[in-house]
């Protein structure tokens, strides 16, 4: 048994994890668990993984808990010493092709499948996903993960283009409370972060308040039986 | 390349036994394309020879081409792989050049956006000798073949097979590039799955000046062979036309598949047991 108590002291911090971005008309919303584990246990139960990039750029980070923030650090550096240069915002497209640049440049050092999402006046709200490689896609929503497994088929039929704020919302905390509900390495709360023109919004729906699904029950008081 | 800073570069190494090279060097190709050491590298180690030998994360599956009487068609389909999930499915994955080559790619999506870009470079760099004469697909194609077989050298590979076509001076090309820089030329050509499944077919039907609309029929009959039998293909295709005169990339479509067979009904009906 000694092996097995001292695993997950030892194991690196990993965010198993469901992230995801969508656009919606006017801007993007970005949504994720809040389990980090360290092998088989959680380290950390309420994590953020949804990173301040710029004022309008924001990051959901995946994988190796280390190489996202190592990553998300830089890219916040460079973002900032580039947008005192430009003196404007910095475009979604310019923070995203620095995380890509990082992430290829390192592949092999790297495990970390990110997603950088925001708004700006050019593009509106733009999605880009960057998974493990350091490919850079400009997608209309993007998953990362190992929850997202869980929601090819949901995101498949659910998702359609041009949806409003509302839908998109309610789509994100959807799909995350579904992939919490079946993957091991995805918990605890739903995170979401809006960007439009008019700025960021960040929300937060409580574990015990997510939906129920196939074979979940409420909670309740405890039931005492008299002898 | 005859840009005088890569010239100057390689004199410099050639005196110093490579150890200025080595130690600023990442990426091994034209000093003057790929820039100075860049603060992307997170862990440099001055003096190591960095080996990676990675392994692919995103592919693409086959690219085919063939040369027609008007230049060269080039097609593959849009299908991004993680491992056996079909992760993404709108990736380009055939890009234009310049205005007479193209270049497609199958294997790590990754590696291919990082040729592109070189090779956007490596092209305004042409052009801005403004002496009349620009790069053409054959050009195009030893680049690559050094470009690729050096990094085969170093062990840290772009993991792709590219295919590169293009017609320029009224000579058309079609050739191939692997990731350990195997390279040839020919009349048709496919990468992955359509090397086995796809060259077999151009084998028998293809011939000397068939029409766009033969061509495209031919690499439409290949493609749906791969989608019935790659398990990394998808029904979404783009096929381009490379001429003298410009590159066209068709926008994506989907092919007509058949399944409406006697036989696949009820293929156990007169079997015993159920298989």
């Amino acid at each position: 048994m000694e092996p097995m108590a001292c695993q997950w002291t030892d194991a690196p911090h990993s965010m198993g994890t469901t992230i995801m971005a969508v656009e919606y008309n006017g801007g993007v919303i970005l949504g994720a668990d809040s389990r980090t584990t360290t092998g088989v246990y959680v380290a950390n139960r309420a994590s953020d993984k949804i990173t301040e990039l710029t004022d309008n750029v924001y990051l959901c980070r995946s994988g190796s808990a280390a190489d996202s923030q190592v990553v998300s650090d830089y890219v916040r550096y460079f973002l900032n010493q580039h947008t005192i240069l430009l003196g404007r915002l910095a475009t979604v497209k310019t923070a995203s092709t620095l995380v890509k640049e990082l992430s290829y440049q390192n592949k092999s050092f790297l495990e970390t499948g990110l997603i950088v999402a925001g708004w700006d006046k050019y593009e509106g709200g733009s999605v880009y996903g960057i998974p493990l490689g350091g490919t850079l896609l400009r997608l209309p929503f993007a998953t990362g993960g190992s929850g997202s497994s869980y929601l090819y088929g949901f995101l498949d039929q659910a998702w359609k283009s041009n949806m409003t704020q509302e839908e998109a919302e309610a789509l994100v905390v959807k799909s995350i409370s579904l992939a919490i509900a079946r993957d091991g390495a995805s918990g605890g709360v739903v995170r979401t972060v809006t960007i439009n023109e008019e700025g960021v919004q960040r929300k937060f729906y409580a574990g015990d308040k997510l939906p129920l699904f196939h074979e979940e029950i409420a909670p309740r008081p405890t039931p005492i039986h008299a002898n | 390349m005859h840009h005088p800073q890569v010239l100057r570069s390689q004199m410099r190494w050639e005196c110093h036994g490579g150890q200025e090279e080595s130690k600023q060097e990442q990426i091994y190709v034209g000093r003057s394309l790929m820039g100075p050491p860049t603060p992307f590298t997170l862990m440099p180690m001055p003096g190591v020879p960095i080996t990676h030998t990675q392994q692919p994360y995103v592919t693409g599956t086959s690219v085919l081409g063939l040369i027609y009487e008007g230049g060269v068609l080039i097609a593959a389909d849009t299908a991004g792989s993680y491992g056996s999930t079909t992760r993404f499915k709108s990736v380009e994955r055939m890009k234009a050049v310049s205005n007479n080559t193209l270049l497609g790619a199958s294997g790590e999506i990754s590696d291919f956006q990082a040729i592109t870009q070189l090779l956007d470079r490596l092209i305004v760099a042409d052009a801005m000798w403004d002496d009349g004469n620009d790069l053409g697909p054959l050009d195009i194609h030893n680049y690559l073949t050094r470009v690729m077989y050096n990094r085969r050298n170093k062990f840290d590979p772009l993991w792709n097979t590219l295919i590169l076509g293009g017609v320029k001076n009224g000579v058309k090309h079609l050739g191939s590039v692997s990731m350990i820089g195997v390279h040839y030329v020919d009349n048709h050509i496919a990468t992955g799955f359509g090397i086995h499944l796809a060259q077999p077919i151009f084998r028998e039907e293809w011939k000397e000046n068939m029409t766009l609309e033969e061509g495209t029929r031919l690499l439409e009959k290949a493609l749906l062979v791969l989608f019935y039998r790659d398990r990394s293909a998808i029904n979404k295709i783009q096929v381009a036309n490379v001429t003298e005169d410009g590159v066209h990339i068709s926008q994506p479509y989907a092919l007509k598949s058949e399944w409406n067979l006697e036989a696949f009904k009820n293929p156990t009906a007169s079997a015993a047991g159920s298989w």
